[in-house]
């Protein structure tokens, strides 16, 4: 497949003559008129420029970058560079690497574990037609819906050691967010919180799309419900749930916000997105430490990417 | 649509297409996504601001007084410079730490001609890096200012590139009606100190209200620590880089800050400072170091309950006689639209009108220049006023004392790092040192 990449940025922006391309591959491709030409020029063009521009050429410049010292004031000619002492830095003297790391890693377990795994029953839940099935619906989306800041806002007031709800409901005094064993947990409640609800519809979407006459052959075959939606419902519904398992990683991997809301990623609340933020943006300014950060978080990222790019390709062909 | 041939298109065709076309397009967004994070480092250079005025009658000022009081002593302030001198002034507000957060990218793109900012080691170094005007002929036209003032707005070539407005000491506050009732006195030396609190401990109250989950607060803490214990030039140096962190000197104080804990309230890396000030409001804790800002948490009737005093002695040979005192003030461009009424906006903040103004209008804070008329202070006002002019020297406070890199990024989380486990002080110290020679040498 020497043209690949022409076909992948077909597809990216899912043009209408399609299908023309798709079919007037290789030999035919000449016989394609003059404006044919330009639009598929166009199509590769523009995307190709958008994709640079706004993906690889920071991502480059991001790993250049981690190896100087730049603390973001003068002109870029008065950069020094420093090799990999950055990356010496971040693994040797800066103590709240490693739990970023674990952190991030300890997100995707639990996201994966439990939060994706509820979101998809309550969808099959939902599926089912309840009476109330929109109320519940909404009130499930709503976390999704809700700006970051009033999110933040609702959990300290649930939180708060000595003004919250959650002590004054049990009685106890837990530090919810100050204690680092406990406030990483806390936090991945609020998160699980928000991304129950976006699994939750993605995956009621797909299985609005399963044809109803699949279920109906299985209860004729006298499949139990159970059986129905493992052995038919889930495997037909394969696009749906690789989706979902991509979702998750990525939720896993860009898990920022309520963190920040909260203290900033500190004290127990380390997450690579936090660090490469606290360094970076703000008044801190330690642009070439931050892009060393935002490098190892790339490396990371990259390794899903391949697996999923691996995956999809095979898939294809 | 023709029939599906194999199982395969048929189950692929049960996929809604807005949905089928997901896949590789959430890639794509996620790529985005995840390079958003990285790019940021691109976009740091793409800061704008608007610079209203140009010329003639008006003068921008970029502002970080985004509370409703501070805010409103500027506005009364810009008005009354505008009957005197005719020149508008367009503020261009902010929140507070947003601007704090921007201000590398502030200015160095288009910022106002004249900036709210604090007195210290980033004014001074905003300066070197030429990011701010020199007003050393505006300083020729104020009087009213204190040598310490005049120090404090001084830039590392001795010319002056600030000009303080108003300042709030730290100090140990409290209530008057709970000390009268329970009869404690004044702590003078360490030993006094940890008496009260035993006692205090021993009274059903929690000594010293104590709260850390923004980072900062427990700064002040460290700061007034080694003021006492090391004093003040010692304080200039570790925060300059020029002293190392694990030295017995440093270590001492973190000694002194270990055996002090058990009398802080307990679980403070959860707890924001209002929370704290208000459990001493509500007659739970006995006293709680912090600026002076803490009356904030009070009602108005209770603001006369509030006294305070100054962090006692603990080494006799160093006294009790240095605070951290932060000073807010306002600097220029460097190169503003209209240098001539920047400087003089800058020259009419600095005067004794724009002092009453602020002494009417903020309880919060005490006027920078000695000549306003302070016969409008509260009885608290007052104090603080006579404590800060009683001072041998006056630090800033510690992130404005120090690299704000090194501040943020390391002293926040090892600061919170020794209250969670207040044992491990020595390997605390060396993490604290290794880190500050890689960033103070790059």
């Amino acid at each position: 497949m020497s043209d690949l990449p022409l076909i992948q940025a077909d597809r990216a922006v899912e043009p209408p003559a399609a299908t023309t391309t798709t079919r007037g591959r290789g030999r035919r491709l000449r016989l394609l008129s003059r404006t044919d030409r330009v639009v598929i020029t166009l199509m590769v063009l523009v995307p190709l420029l958008l994709v640079s521009a706004l993906v690889w050429l920071p991502a480059l410049a991001t790993v250049a970058l981690s190896t100087t010292n730049w603390d973001g004031i003068g002109p870029l000619g008065d950069i020094d560079f420093v090799g990999g002492r950055n990356y010496s830095d971040v693994v040797n003297i800066y103590p709240p690497f490693v739990p970023a790391v674990q952190h991030n890693l300890l997100w995707l377990a639990a996201l994966f574990v439990v939060a994706t795994p509820f979101g998809m029953f309550l969808a099959v839940l939902l599926d089912k037609e309840l009476r109330g099935s929109r109320f519940y619906q909404t009130a499930l989306y709503l976390p999704v819906v809700l700006s970051l800041a009033l999110i933040g806002f609702v959990w300290q007031l649930i939180y708060s050691r000595d003004q919250g709800l959650l002590n004054a409901v049990l009685g106890s005094d837990v530090d919810w967010y100050g204690d680092p064993g406990v406030n990483i947990w806390a936090v991945m409640v609020a998160s699980g919180w928000r991304h129950v609800g976006y699994i939750m519809l993605l995956y009621l979407a797909g299985l609005k799309g399963v044809d109803p006459s699949l279920r109906e052959a299985a209860a004729v075959d006298g499949a139990s419900e159970v059986n129905t939606f493992f052995r038919v419902v889930f495997p037909v519904m394969r696009p749906i749930n690789i989706i979902v398992l991509v979702v998750t990683v990525i939720e896993s991997l860009r898990a920022f916000d309520l963190v920040w809301v909260v203290n900033k990623g500190r004290n127990g609340l380390e997450l690579l997105s936090a660090l490469v933020t606290q360094n970076v943006v703000g008044e801190a300014s330690r642009i070439g430490f931050g892009s060393a950060l935002a490098t190892i978080m790339l490396v990371v990222s990259l390794v899903f990417i391949t697996i999923y790019l691996a995956t999809v390709m095979r898939e294809d062909r | 649509m023709s029939r599906p041939r194999t199982q395969a298109e048929y189950l692929a065709r049960l996929v809604p297409p807005s949905v089928a076309g997901l896949n590789r397009r959430s890639l794509l967004a996620g790529a985005a996504g995840a390079s958003a994070l990285l790019g940021t480092g691109l976009l740091a250079g793409c800061g704008d601001s608007d610079s209203g005025g140009s010329g003639g009658k008006t003068v921008s000022m970029g502002s970080n007084a985004s509370d409703p009081t501070p805010k409103d002593v500027l506005a009364k302030v810009s008005a009354a410079f505008k009957t005197s001198s005719g020149v508008e002034v367009a503020i261009n507000t902010v929140d507070h730490n947003t601007f704090q957060e921007n201000i590398n990218n502030y200015l160095q793109g288009k910022p106002d001609d004249v900036f709210t900012w604090f007195a210290g080691y980033r004014m001074r170094f905003f300066a070197a890096r030429g990011l701010a005007g020199d007003v050393s002929d505006v300083w020729g036209k104020l009087s009213g200012f204190s040598d310490a003032f005049k120090k404090a707005s001084t830039g590392d070539d001795g010319k002056q590139y600030f000009v303080p407005f108003s300042y709030y000491p730290w100090a140990v506050f409290y209530r008057k009606s709970v000390w009268q009732q329970h009869g404690y006195q004044v702590p003078t030396t360490l030993d006094q100190f940890n008496t009260l609190g035993a006692q205090m401990k021993r009274d059903g109250l929690v000594p010293i209200a104590f709260a850390d989950k923004d980072g900062w607060p427990a700064m002040g803490t460290f700061d007034i620590l080694n003021l006492r214990i090391n004093g003040y030039q010692f304080h200039v140096d570790l925060m300059a880089g020029k002293e190392s962190w694990t030295s017995d000197k440093v270590k001492k104080v973190f000694d002194t800050w270990a055996g002090l804990l058990p009398l802080h309230q307990p679980d403070s890396l959860g707890r924001t400072w209002q929370e704290a000030a208000q459990s001493l409001q509500q007659k739970k804790s006995g006293m709680y170091l912090l600026g002076l800002f803490v009356a904030q948490q009070f009602n108005a009737d209770e603001q006369d309950d509030i006294d305070f005093f100054t962090f006692p002695e603990i080494d006799s040979t160093i006294g009790a006689k240095a605070l951290d005192a932060p000073i807010d003030g306002y600097m220029m461009a460097r190169k503003p639209k209209s240098e001539e009424n920047a400087k003089k906006l800058l020259e009419y903040i600095g005067g004794v009108d724009a002092g009453n103004i602020s002494v009417k209008t903020d309880p919060g804070t005490l006027v920078a220049n000695t000549g306003a008329d302070t016969s409008g202070y509260s009885a608290l006002q007052k104090k603080a006023a006579e404590l800060v002019g009683s001072a041998t020297e006056i630090a800033q406070f510690l992130d404005r004392d120090t690299r704000p890199d090194f501040a943020s990024t390391v002293i926040i989380p090892a600061l919170q790092q020794f209250i969670k486990d207040p044992t491990d002080i020595g390997g605390l110290l060396t993490s604290i040192e290794n880190q500050k020679k890689s960033i103070f040498t790059s």
